[in-house]
């Protein structure tokens, strides 16, 4: 709290980049773990709580003649102007934000205040709920081919590895160690995934520390190992997924990557998706192109080719489809590194792993499956995601990248998933909030020694519980799309990718579809579920009443007409179905007559239907953690906008073209 | 003239089909008068029956005695035939080439189409000017219907039916349509009954470069006015290219002669801009060699986005003006008979509910495109392929079916037909076997005396087998309003027309029908539960009544 220099700013305004409607007036609260404006008009006090984990960048505007603008750039790409009255609050609010947004130490995070009011017993549970033990059983581990290696114990030989691991059973500890002298970082090569059908086995590792002419006789016999695991294939797979000259430049630092003259029996293969700094630039480019206020179509076509973005999704895909051709097709085992193997080679792995099995398109497997290559494998969250105040040059959108992966996957494969969209967004959201444990740290031994799982709670528990909100309606156990491996054509089709505005305009509600047919479908599935009960129910009467002719009690219906679809029909958002800025800036409009589409935002369906497990809202729904000095209305549980208001709102909307 | 003089060999053994997707079929080529047609000896492979009039462009190449000729269609498929022989390859090209170009309207399949159905409402008259009058205006008095074009004198492109303020006699009309370019005076397009306000359309006014003016004209669109209330004219040029305009005769309204309208100009690009912005999106999208970067180039290069925006926020703009502002509109650009149309009919989709259902949507075709004289017969002359440009080639109409897509995509649950209905719009507009489309206005479609001599469009779509692939299983009828949204964020390429040849659909295919099946399932069981409902109050009355005595 020492870090507030002042708790509450009044009339401030909360300025709406994208649509037209008028900025806002309202009050600014800074507490320990959110930014909060609570919108002055007194129908709907509308708020919007940002936490500080979130805040990526601050800026200070210079300040005009209405105050002085304050723009705050989150990490889920939630874009906050704000303009502050006073210069002096505003340079307060600014520099309490920048101390707020970099906390030093762990204990600051708001996973150790926040409190979902779960008893031990439940937070346990929720821990227990991902079990990677179990995962590499479903695997069909340990075979006669592979075992599980305890050389790893108290992480002994490499401290950004997980303790239990998956080896060939031909890889004696001598090996592993050995092996592991001659891999950056000491990261030897490790079981990811098994294809238990064929024996044919993904693994990772970092970079051998071969310079120009160095080797090893223990890596050698490793690679060699891992081959032999795989009776079925007389080679493996080596992919760098470096591009050549990066991997050929880290030969003069004494790494570099494997000859494939000193290994028996290897094909060697260059992917070539580019490094952290590429990609972090690379989401920079993109982000401003969705900054920009009406854009043409040229100018965001052209930004976005620029970003070079899609072309980075496309390089780690296609890396992710060798790898699982390889394995299913050629049935070859294939390892996987990069430079120090917790970045490209997890993207990779992970896309692998997810076109291969089945498992994994599921919401629990998706959840094991972030788990094992991410989590346990020593993603460096905290450096990637800016959790801690550190390097920002270490910042880099590793796993957004994966996560678009998935999406891009899925737009292709409709049914092939067992969770919908709003999954993988909230899941996003949960790596930067620092609200569960999951994702703090470097590694699984940082979090050991943190305590994590006695301090804070899981992410997965608090995703299974809302499970419901996360299913894709066109999924089914039994269709055909949902078996086997995802097999994309050969061609390439640059023409799959594309852009993800559910993402990276997330909270740009005017720009998504103003009707959601996941939402739509999801009402439909639960209203038939309804409907199999309640004829079930009518059936059983019925039998009873027809047997016992005679029996006079009546019984009485309880049951009325099922509205049609009433559960999805209801207005939920007053942007949802206004008009944009048509007119440019043109001064056309004089007149206004009163807004007369009262009827225009009822039935419309959006993404944001708020269902309670939202981010935005479940960030909200603990005020209780530091935020008793907020004086105003708590959030109410998920009806955030209610609908009564959305006529009378709707005016505002127009206020601008119409003065523009 | 005999279609047999043009085909030297009528049938060929043993050529080999290629198409994407599919694996390589080998059978008999066969050629008609209207079709080609392979079919392979294996009864359960299915024949490929092309339309001659669909056929773009086709290319020949010579391997030794082996010819291929590759087939670029209208509808942006691309296949490929390989026949033994050079002389039959020579043969068959030739033969292709001239049947698919056959310059008189007359000898078109629709004029030898027979159809295998049964008609059980003739689509020639189910959208009658008179009908669509009463359901879109009967509770307004302001206007009427006049047919002073019945015999295609006063405007060649207008039907004989129009609808015209009520204040304005015939003799007016006569005047304005020479002040307007090809005659087309002001007309009602659409009446927005929650306020009464109305969208007109016409061909700009003749001011040439000395400022002619015509008071009928200014009457008459100052009579579409309520008192005290100010329009808008939307012209769809820049304002440079509306005064340039001016030197050929043409040019726009002058505020000093129509002091209570407030022009718009918007700038939607016209013929053979549109046409080569085709060719370059086809060719884009057709291109597998190269990478992301130049895929993301092209499309932008190509700026078909830019026009499908450009169309629909002058759309959106016409819609608020008549929703939000409660103002009047007359729209035009140059004729008045393509970007004109986008708009207005844009609009509609935007106002009125009923234009988001089948019927509805064929009526504003009907209306808005057809009867308004949207020249069809030289618009979809040639699609994406072909070299010969000409001026007046310009896939205007499908720029259209784009961005109801769009509106559609943004709404799913808003339209009552799907995306398939879109598709097959835009085939029959280039090629079919049904005589909706012939024709550049209804002038000529009564010369050629379509209604006697083909069939339409709609006696085959509305038939409920056919309504049934074209109807959304999403569809819930609402009285909105829906404003899309024109952010580049929000603007897609059309996969479904323009990467249909270039991927599998498989996926998606296998999608829709799960949404197809979950909707399903749940009006059985809504209906199973109703009955089941009905049955057991029915026992408990008899119950009671056994009780009552």
């Amino acid at each position: 709290m020492e870090h507030i220099r002042t708790p509450k700013v009044e009339n401030v305004r909360l300025v709406d980049r994208i649509s037209s409607k008028k900025a806002a007036l309202g009050t600014l609260y800074l507490t320990a773990t959110h930014v909060i404006f609570v919108e002055n008009a007194p129908d709907t006090r509308k708020e919007t709580w940002i936490l500080h984990s979130q805040i990526s960048t601050i800026e200070k505007q210079a300040t005009t003649a209405t105050g002085c603008p304050l723009l705050i750039r989150c990490k889920n790409f939630q874009l906050l102007q704000l303009i502050i009255p006073q210069e002096r609050d505003c340079h307060d609010v600014y520099i309490s934000l920048i101390r707020l947004a970099r906390p030093v130490k762990y204990e600051e995070l708001y996973c150790f205040s926040f409190n979902p009011k779960l008893d031990k017993e439940e937070r346990e549970q929720g821990w227990m709920l991902i079990d990677l033990s179990e995962e590499y059983k479903r695997m069909g581990l340990p075979d006669d081919y592979w075992q599980l290696s305890d050389v790893n114990r108290d992480y002994r030989v490499c401290d950004s590895y997980p303790t239990e691991l998956y080896v060939p059973k031909s890889a004696t500890a001598h090996i592993i160690v050995g092996s592991s002298k001659f891999r950056s970082r000491r990261r030897f090569p490790a079981l990811s995934y098994y294809y238990k059908d064929n024996h044919a086995s993904i693994c990772r590792s970092s970079q051998p520390l071969s310079g120009f002419s160095a080797r090893c006789l223990e890596d050698e016999q490793m690679l060699q190992a891992i081959r032999k695991a795989n009776p079925g294939s007389d080679f493996i797979y080596v992919v760098d997924t470096r591009p050549k000259l990066n991997a050929m430049a880290n030969r003069a630092a004494g790494k570099g990557y494997e000859n494939e003259d000193n290994y028996s029996n290897i094909k060697f293969q260059f992917i070539g998706i580019e490094n952290i700094h590429v990609m972090r630039n690379s989401l920079q480019k993109m982000l401003e192109v969705c900054e920009l206020k009406s854009p043409s179509m040229s100018d965001f076509l052209w930004g976005l080719e620029n970003s070079g973005w899609l072309r980075h999704i496309k390089a780690i895909m296609d890396a992710g489809i060798f790898i699982a051709k390889a394995v299913s097709e050629e049935a070859a085992s294939v390892l996987v590194h990069c430079s120090d193997g917790w970045d490209r080679t997890a993207q990779v792995c992970s896309v692998a792993s997810l076109l291969l099995d089945p498992h994994y398109r599921t919401l629990k497997g998706f959840m094991v499956l972030i788990e094992k290559d991410w989590i346990s494998f020593g993603h460096k969250f905290n450096h990637r995601y800016g959790n801690l105040d550190g390097d920002p040059k270490e910042i880099s959108p590793i796993i957004d990248q994966f996560i678009e992966c998935v999406w891009q996957l899925m737009e292709q494969f409709p049914c092939a998933f067992e969770f919908n969209e709003r999954f993988l967004i909230h899941i996003q959201h949960h790596i930067y909030s620092c609200q569960f444990g999951n994702f703090l740290c470097n590694s699984q031994k940082e979090r050991q020694e943190l305590k994590i799982q006695e301090r804070t709670y899981s992410l997965w528990a608090h995703l299974w519980k809302n499970r419901a909100d996360y299913m894709n309606p066109l999924f089914r156990a039994d269709h055909s799309q949902t078996q086997g491996i995802l097999r994309l054509p050969t061609t390439p089709c640059n023409f799959m990718y594309k852009f993800w505005s559910g993402m990276y305009n997330r909270f740009e509600k005017g720009l998504q579809p103003r009707q959601s047919v996941t939402d739509y479908l999801m009402a439909v599935k639960e209203e038939t579920q309804q409907l199999e009960e309640e004829l079930e129910a009518l059936e059983e009467r019925l039998e009873k009443i027809q047997k016992v002719q005679l029996n006079r009690t009546k019984v009485k219906s309880k049951q009325s007409e099922p509205s049609k679809h009433s559960g999805f029909s209801t207005s939920d958002n007053s942007t949802a179905n206004t008009p944009q800025d048509y007119s440019g800036n043109m001064q056309s409009f004089l007149s206004r007559s009163p807004s007369q589409g009262d009827e225009d935002s009822a039935l419309i369906l959006t993404q944001d239907n708020l269902k309670s497990s939202d981010p935005d809202l479940s960030a909200n729904s603990d005020q209780e953690s530091g935020v008793e000095d907020l004086s105003c209305r708590s959030p109410s549980g998920g009806e955030c906008v209610p609908s009564e208001d959305s006529g009378k709102d709707r005016d505002s909307d127009e206020a601008v073209f119409l003065t523009a | 003239m005999e279609f047999a003089e043009l085909i030297r060999t009528p049938r060929v053994d043993n050529v080999v089909l290629h198409r994407p997707f599919y694996p390589a079929v080998e059978g008999t080529l066969c050629l008609t008068g209207h079709h080609l047609i392979l079919s392979s000896r294996q009864d359960n492979t299915e024949e490929l029956w092309l339309l001659h009039s669909n056929i773009d462009a086709i290319d020949k190449r010579f391997v030794g005695p082996l010819g291929t000729i590759i087939i670029k269609c209208k509808d942006f498929r691309i296949i490929q035939l390989d026949i033994p022989g050079m002389e039959e390859c020579l043969n068959i090209a030739s033969s292709i080439e001239a049947l698919s170009t056959l310059d008189s309207i007359t000898l078109m399949y629709p004029f030898f189409y027979r159809p295998m159905f049964e008609v059980i409402e003739d689509g020639w008259h189910s959208f009658l000017p008179e009908q669509e009058f009463e359901l879109y205006s009967c509770s307004c008095d302001e206007w009427r219907l006049s047919y002073v074009n019945k015999e295609f004198a006063v405007c060649p492109s207008y039907p004989p039916i129009v609808i015209v303020p009520k204040s304005i006699d015939d003799e007016a009309l006569r005047k304005v349509a020479t002040f307007r370019h090809g005659g087309r005076f002001p007309v009602l397009s659409y009446y927005h009954k929650k306020n009464g306000m109305v969208i007109m359309r016409s061909g700009q006014p003749l001011t040439g470069t000395n400022g002619r003016r015509c008071k009928e004209d200014e009457k008459l669109i100052n009579a579409t006015l309520r008192a005290g209330k100010r329009g808008y004219i939307i012209d769809t040029r820049s304002l440079t290219v509306a005064q340039q305009a001016r030197a050929k005769g043409g040019g726009f309204e002058q505020e000093a002669h129509y002091p209570q309208w407030r022009r718009i100009h918007k700038s939607i690009e016209r013929y053979h801009i549109l046409q080569e912005s085709l060719i370059k999106l086809v060719e884009a999208c057709n291109d597998q060699t190269h990478n992301m970067d130049r895929w993301l180039s092209k499309l932008e290069a190509s700026n078909w986005l830019t026009h499908i925006k450009e169309i629909l926020t002058t759309a959106c703009l016409a819609a608020q003006c008549i929703d939000r502002e409660g103002a009047s509109i007359l729209i035009h650009g140059t004729e008045g008979t393509d970007s004109t149309l986008q708009v207005t009919s844009l609009a509609q989709i935007i106002l009125e509910p009923r234009s988001r259902t089948i019927r509805g949507f064929e009526a504003l075709i009907e209306r808005e495109w057809l009867q308004a004289g949207h020249p069809f017969q030289q618009r979809c002359a040639q699609s994406a392929y072909c070299n010969s440009k000409q001026k007046w080639e310009s896939p205007v109409f499908l720029l259209f079916l784009d961005c109801v897509w769009q509106i559609l995509r943004q709404f799913p649950c808003s339209f009552e037909f799907n995306e398939n209905f879109l598709i097959m719009l835009f085939e029959h507009a280039y090629a079919s076997q049904f005589g909706t489309f012939l024709g550049n206005n209804e002038s000529e479609r009564c010369k050629l005396k379509l209604q006697q001599k083909t069939m339409s469009l709609w006696s085959w779509v509305n038939r409920p087998s056919e309504l049934r692939k074209f109807t959304s299983p999403l569809f819930e009828a609402n009285n909105l309003v829906i404003w899309p949204s024109v952010a580049p964020q929000s603007l897609h390429l059309w996969e479904g027309i323009f990467l249909r040849w270039n991927r599998s659909s498989k996926y998606l295919d296998e999608a829709y029908e799960e949404m197809v099946n979950i909707i399903e399932y749940n009006k059985e069981l809504q209906a199973k539960v109703n009955i089941l409902r009905r049955q057991l109050a029915e026992l408990e009355t008899e119950d009671g009544m056994q009780e009552s005595p």
